[in-house]
């Protein structure tokens, strides 16, 4: 399945989708299935994936991102770079140009006034934007003709493509919603849930966490495409029932995240009428460790800061050996089959920027013992788990309410438990775990555990932001109301360093080795972070579906208008 | 019984408010967040800026009062002005859904027709199979019949619907194909296929929700059937040479039916609550389906409006139902 | 065993040793009854001593290489998808399950019968006891449960140890989400019982309430009460794996009947013996409840007794 989706979308790139004799409009409806139904069609008010997915088809970007996570032009004629002159040479602006007589799907023609709207709509103050780091560091967005758009940065700005990049930041018109600037946001009912789009289809009916209807767009810049005249967004159920509506009953034709056991998997490949599709961004899923003391003793206030270093795990010998014991293969075979591949990384793709650290793959078992046993930590009273100083090597090892989450757990829980650690296991409702309400003991913030289990990316090929999570000043505190995103409280002044020169570098091969280094250092170097399985997002398309590139840095609707009815 | 229905709707006032106060301050203390479904890469300042705009940083008594506003004042007058074109609620903020950001009760008027059709009909169906066959259980104890209706019964209520539902997916829709697992909410019915159409779409849910309530049902009925069998008054209209027909229908159902009335009355708010399971694995948009998604997400003034208008419907139902205590027994006297 | 059987008859009135040895005489003569007894019986041993004489290989690296077995000598229900013995797991499981279910339904049965007979009996206290139940109708279950969890997991675990606080936080939050029904039920019954001849004419010999309530109203309620009961069981059973998806209930690797059942969905068609299991296991508990119940109430009508 990995072997097809690279060779699809190495088609893709050159251009040879086979759509493209297609005629608009004659291929019927698409029908589409999401676990999550669709909230709303307005990505700026929303980050849900589902919501960000579906209004994909109807609001583009300037530029998309293909299965490799290389910019391909949507809405502008080339990519902005230093050579061709569309990017300064100090990197403090970028010059889009859009392709000449765009028009919006109710007719009117795409001026750059929409997209100076659209970085006015989600940088208000009072809007709530979602996407507001994409509009990060920018001066100002100015329309210098009706077809030119420049984006000034407050200062050299190492990586320019952020605003109006992937489907995380698309144009809105500017006539549709330029009463719903800032606190009018919300209100702004219709425009959020049938906005105006440059996309392949528009809305033509939206019922709130159910279905979103769509006709093709008949001012879409290819005449040709699409060749589906209507396409549908049917939401709810279960990951497991959406994936039988394409691969068993037919009713659908595709379905995005369909997270089932791998032996399902195959029965339902078995009916074939259609097959699985796997696309591989940087989800990792882990095991964090916690730095600091999580012992209900401790007063409130103090409990998990740092303050208190953790009593067992602040020692890397004991964090060495506990990824040591873990087999990564098993976890992927129980839980991911095809979806998953085990991996020693937090940034495990593109390519280019994942570190070879390989050396976790291997389960070393006995080293693992050995390395428990140098850092004192031994069996002296025979009842089978380790202690030292009269303390017991007990662990609670906490995730979320998940199948796969659990069966990981106990997997995990037993080969620790041969090492002879004490093992207590917790499960959490999702929506209380990364809820991040401060009064709850059970977000992952607070981690009031010693280990906890979840996954999380980066959303761009890019990894600067998201590396930059593991500063010392983002450990979640209770002066920050337990908000922060460096979970386990690492704080190393070289990475901060390195991170902070990662901010000046431009040359992409250099960003590429940092951004390795700073890998390596949450990783192999120090494991703080113990990485399991690099995680793929599988869906499901019908036989007679084509056209269909997954792609996991953008929309996997990305090329929507080339999908066509296989006859 | 006038005086004490009007008693006990004036007592309802307060009653419902402080329910919707109790209700209000459960699911503001409720661990969980409204950005919780947000991926973990939108980084906690814009979290945080997110929140502000959707108000729910504000201390919990002033939005419990703005929801006291907007549902007592702000929606009637909306309501009020689409009617007659007057324009009491001009500038108002209507309740709006943290997860959509649409209003409400928009959202309600959508999924209303689907839980009433869908699940009302299961309920029907459910009480249709279940009367008939905990009379009959009960009139031949222990025969054939009623060892089989215990059995079905059993197995109805010991079988949750996300296994019974996932069960009927599997036989009707993989194997046989005689129906759809997925319910087209888009459907408009307007002539004979699209009714058909319609009829085979609600086949699963229907089937899964009525089982289990006729389960329900059937076993209050025949219990209930059953202890009035040996009333002395049963025997005496035997007695008297009336047909069984008339000593079964006529005297030993009309008693036995208090408490199934409690049982169906309970059991009606529910029907506008929606099967929060069964909604969701058919892709049924109700009200079920609407109130856990709500939850999940912490959108409070989803869910908030839900709940009361569901406590109101209990209170109703319960009134009705001590209404009808009344007439199905005469001796009950409320004053 | 027989001595735990009569637990739903704690709401009942004590009687003189000789009517209790004539409820046993009839209830013995109930085949269904004595079925259910047999049945529920057998389960729980089962549950009790099944562990201690089957002991499968259980660590996960040894059992590993055997997972998504089907029913065979060396594994008689089967292994699940970590390989480990479904038989064992159904024996785990059920610990916790009957436990949960025939715990928590007393609760739930005692304290809607409580509050059922209060306030259907005493005029003064239907009105806040019954707006006390729309309340309770009325809350959204996952938000309370959730509040319940929060407030109280720690301190219950700190006072009396994680396992048995978590037993205790369940059963109680079953307890006291399902009363309302029972409630509702017995009160609409008890309404018609205090306007009948007999209540009517103990009342005028001066009969204090207690009395009256205890020896005329209440083995009158039997009958529904009985069906709560069956419900019940079913419910608890199944809302304990409804808890544990919240992370409210048991630590993850604790097995329980509506857990398994739920974890085996998603392995249906390939693995259908995985949902069989405890399906028909927790089948078996409710239907063997209600025959018990359905032996009770008879032996408890002394019309039917006297036949």
């Amino acid at each position: 399945m990995k072997m097809r989706a690279a060779l699809l979308g190495a088609v893709a790139v050159m251009g040879l989708a086979p759509a493209a004799f297609a005629e608009r409009g004659t291929d019927g409806e698409v029908k589409l299935t999401f676990p999550q139904a669709v909230s709303i069609m307005n990505p700026y008010l929303t980050g849900g994936t589902k919501d960000i997915y579906a209004s994909s088809m109807v609001l583009e970007p300037l530029v998309g991102l293909d299965p490799q996570g290389v910019m391909v032009p949507k809405l502008v004629t080339e990519i902005p770079t230093k050579e061709n002159g569309g990017i300064s040479e100090d990197m403090t602006s970028i010059t889009w140009k859009l392709i000449p007589d765009l028009k919006w799907s109710d007719g009117t023609p795409v001026t750059a006034d929409d997209a100076v709207f659209t970085w006015q709509y989600c940088t208000h103050p009072e809007g709530g934007c979602s996407q507001a780091t994409k509009f990060e560091g920018i001066a100002s967005v100015e329309a210098v003709d009706p077809q030119t758009i420049k984006v000034t940065f407050n200062g050299p700005k190492a990586n320019p493509y952020t605003a109006f990049v992937s489907a995380l930041s698309p144009v809105l018109q500017k006539k549709q919603f330029e009463a719903c600037l800032g606190a009018a946001a919300p209100t702004c009912t219709d425009a959020n849930n049938m906005p105006i789009g440059t996309g392949p289809f528009k809305v033509t009916g939206f019922t709130v966490n159910d279905t979103v209807s769509m006709a093709m767009n008949e001012n879409y810049r290819d005449p040709a495409k699409p060749a589906f005249a209507s396409a549908v967004i049917k939401g709810g159920g279960d990951a497991e029932g959406s994936a039988r509506a394409v691969m068993e009953t037919g009713e659908f034709d595709y379905a995005w995240n369909t997270q089932i056991p791998p032996d399902t998997q195959a029965s339902m490949l078995a009916a074939g009428k259609g097959q699985f599709v796997v696309a591989f961004g940087t989800l990792v899923e882990r095991i964090e460790m916690n730095m600091t003391d999580p012992s209900a003793e401790l007063p409130e206030g103090e409990r998990a800061t740092a303050k208190h270093p953790h009593p067992i795990l602040s020692d890397i010998k004991v964090r060495t050996a506990l990824s040591m014991a873990i087999d990564r293969s098993v976890l992927v075979e129980v839980g991911y089959g095809a979806g998953g591949k085990p991996t020693c990384n937090v940034i495990p793709a593109p390519d280019d920027w994942a570190s070879d650290n390989t050396a976790c793959l291997t389960q070393d078992m006995e080293g693992a013992k050995k390395l428990l046993d140098e850092a004192g930590w031994t069996d002296s009273d025979g009842d089978g788990i380790r202690d030292k100083d009269g303390k017991k090597l007990h662990l609670l090892y906490q995730s979320t309410v998940n199948p796969i989450r659990q069966d990981f757990q106990a997997l995990v829980k037993d080969w620790w438990t041969e090492l002879g650690v004490e093992v207590e296991l917790k499960a959490i409702d999702p929506g209380v775990f990364f809820g991040g309400d401060p009064g709850s003991p059970d977000t992952f913030q607070k981690f009031y555990a010693d280990v906890e289990m979840y996954a999380n990316n980066s959303d761009s090929p890019d990894p600067e932001v998201y590396l930059g999570q593991y500063q010392c000043k983002n450990a979640p505190s209770p002066e920050t109301q337990w908000q922060g995103e460096n979970i386990n409280r690492f704080c190393n002044p070289d990475y901060d360093k390195l991170y902070a020169e990662l901010g000046g570098v431009t040359d992409v091969a250099k960003r590429q080795e940092i951004a390795k280094k700073l890998n390596d250092m949450v990783t192999k170097d120090s494991m703080v972070v113990v990485p399991l399985v690099h995680r793929g997002t599988l869906s499901a398309h019908s036989n007679s579906l084509g056209g269909v590139q997954i792609n996991a840095w953008d929309s996997e609707m990305w090329n929507v208008a080339d999908w066509f009815r296989v006859k | 019984m006038l005086t004490f229905t009007l008693r006990r709707l004036l007592l309802a006032i307060p009653t419902l408010l402080v329910i919707s106060l109790v209700i209000f301050l459960l699911v503001d203390l409720a661990p969980g967040s409204p950005m919780s479904e947000i991926p973990l890469t939108v980084p906690p300042e814009t979290r945080q800026k997110m929140i502000e705009a959707l108000g729910a940083d504000q201390p919990v008594f002033v939005r419990y009062f703005l929801w006291l506003r907007q549902f007592f004042w702000v929606e009637p007058a909306y309501v009020i002005d689409h009617w007659f074109g007057t324009s009491w609620a001009e500038g108002e903020q209507r309740i709006l859904s943290w997860q959509s950001r649409s209003p409400v009760f928009t959202i309600i008027g959508q999924r209303l027709p689907q839980t009433m059709i869908v699940i009302g009909t299961a309920y029907l169906v459910g009480i249709l199979i279940a009367l008939p066959i905990g009379i009959y259980s009960a009139y031949r104890q222990y025969s054939l019949f009623d060892q089989g209706g215990t059995l079905f019964a059993m197995i109805g209520f010991s079988v949750p619907t996300f296994f019974s539902g996932t069960l009927f997916i599997i036989i009707f829709a993989v194997w046989l194909g005689w129906f759809p697992t997925k319910y087209d909410t888009t459907l408009n019915v307007t002539d004979w296929d699209s009714f058909l159409k319609q009829i085979r779409q609600m086949a699963l849910p229907v089937m899964t929700l009525g089982l289990a309530n006729a389960a329900t049902i059937s076993r209050y009925m025949r219990s209930s059937m059953l202890d009035n069998m040996t009333q002395d008054y049963v025997r005496t209209a035997r007695a008297k040479g009336m047909t069984e027909r008339i000593v079964v229908l006529k005297h030993v159902l009309r008693n036995s039916l208090i408490p199934v009335v409690t049982v169906i009355a309970l059991g009606i708010p529910s029907i506008f609550g929606g099967a929060i399971i069964t909604e969701n694995l058919f892709g049924v948009n109700g009200i079920g389906a609407a109130l856990i998604g709500a939850i999940h997400a912490s959108d409070l003034p989803m869910v908030q409006t839900l709940a009361f208008i569901f406590a109101v419907l209990i209170v109703l139902f319960n009134l009705i139902a001590d209404i009808l205590y009344g007439f199905l027994d005469p001796r009950i006297r409320y004053d | 065993m027989t001595d735990a059987t009569p637990a739903p008859q704690t709401a009942a009135p004590p009687k003189p040793a000789s009517a209790a040895r004539e409820i046993w005489q009839q209830f013995r003569t109930h085949k269904g009854a004595l079925f259910g007894l047999i049945v529920l019986s057998c389960l729980i041993l089962f549950v009790l001593v099944g562990p201690l004489l089957w002991d499968p290989p259980q660590r996960l690296s040894d059992t590993i290489r055997m997972k998504n077995q089907g029913p065979s000598l060396k594994a008689p229900f089967g292994t699940d998808q970590l390989g480990r013995d479904m038989l064992l797991r159904m024996m785990q499981a059920g610990r916790v399950s009957l436990a949960v279910g025939l715990v928590a339904m007393t609760i739930a049965i005692v304290f809607g019968t409580l509050i059922g007979t209060l306030a259907g009996y005493f005029r003064r206290l239907d009105g806040p006891l019954m707006r006390l139940t729309d309340m309770f109708l009325a809350l959204p279950l996952i938000p309370l449960l959730l509040v319940m969890v929060m407030l109280f997991r720690d301190r219950i675990a700190s006072l009396i140890g994680p396992e048995l606080g978590a037993f205790t936080l369940i059963v109680f939050a079953i307890g006291i989400t399902s009363w309302m029904a029972t409630a509702r039920i017995v009160r609409g019954e008890v309404l018609t019982l205090k306007e009948r001849e007999y209540v009517l004419a103990a009342r005028s010999i001066g009969s204090r309430p207690n009395r009256i309530i205890r020896r005329h109203i209440l083995p009158n309620v039997v009958s529904p009460v009985m069906v709560a009961a069956t419900l019940g069981v079913a419910e608890a059973i199944i809302t304990e794996s409804v808890l544990s998806f919240l992370g409210l209930g048991f630590p993850p690797d604790f097995p329980t009947w509506g857990r398994l059942l739920y974890d085996g969905l998603q392995y249906m068609q390939v693995y259908p013996e995985r949902v069989v299991w405890p399906g028909v296991a927790i089948s078996l508990t409710v239907l063997s409840v209600n025959y018990i119940g359905d032996g009770l109430r008879d032996a408890l009508d002394p019309r039917i007794r006297g036949r």
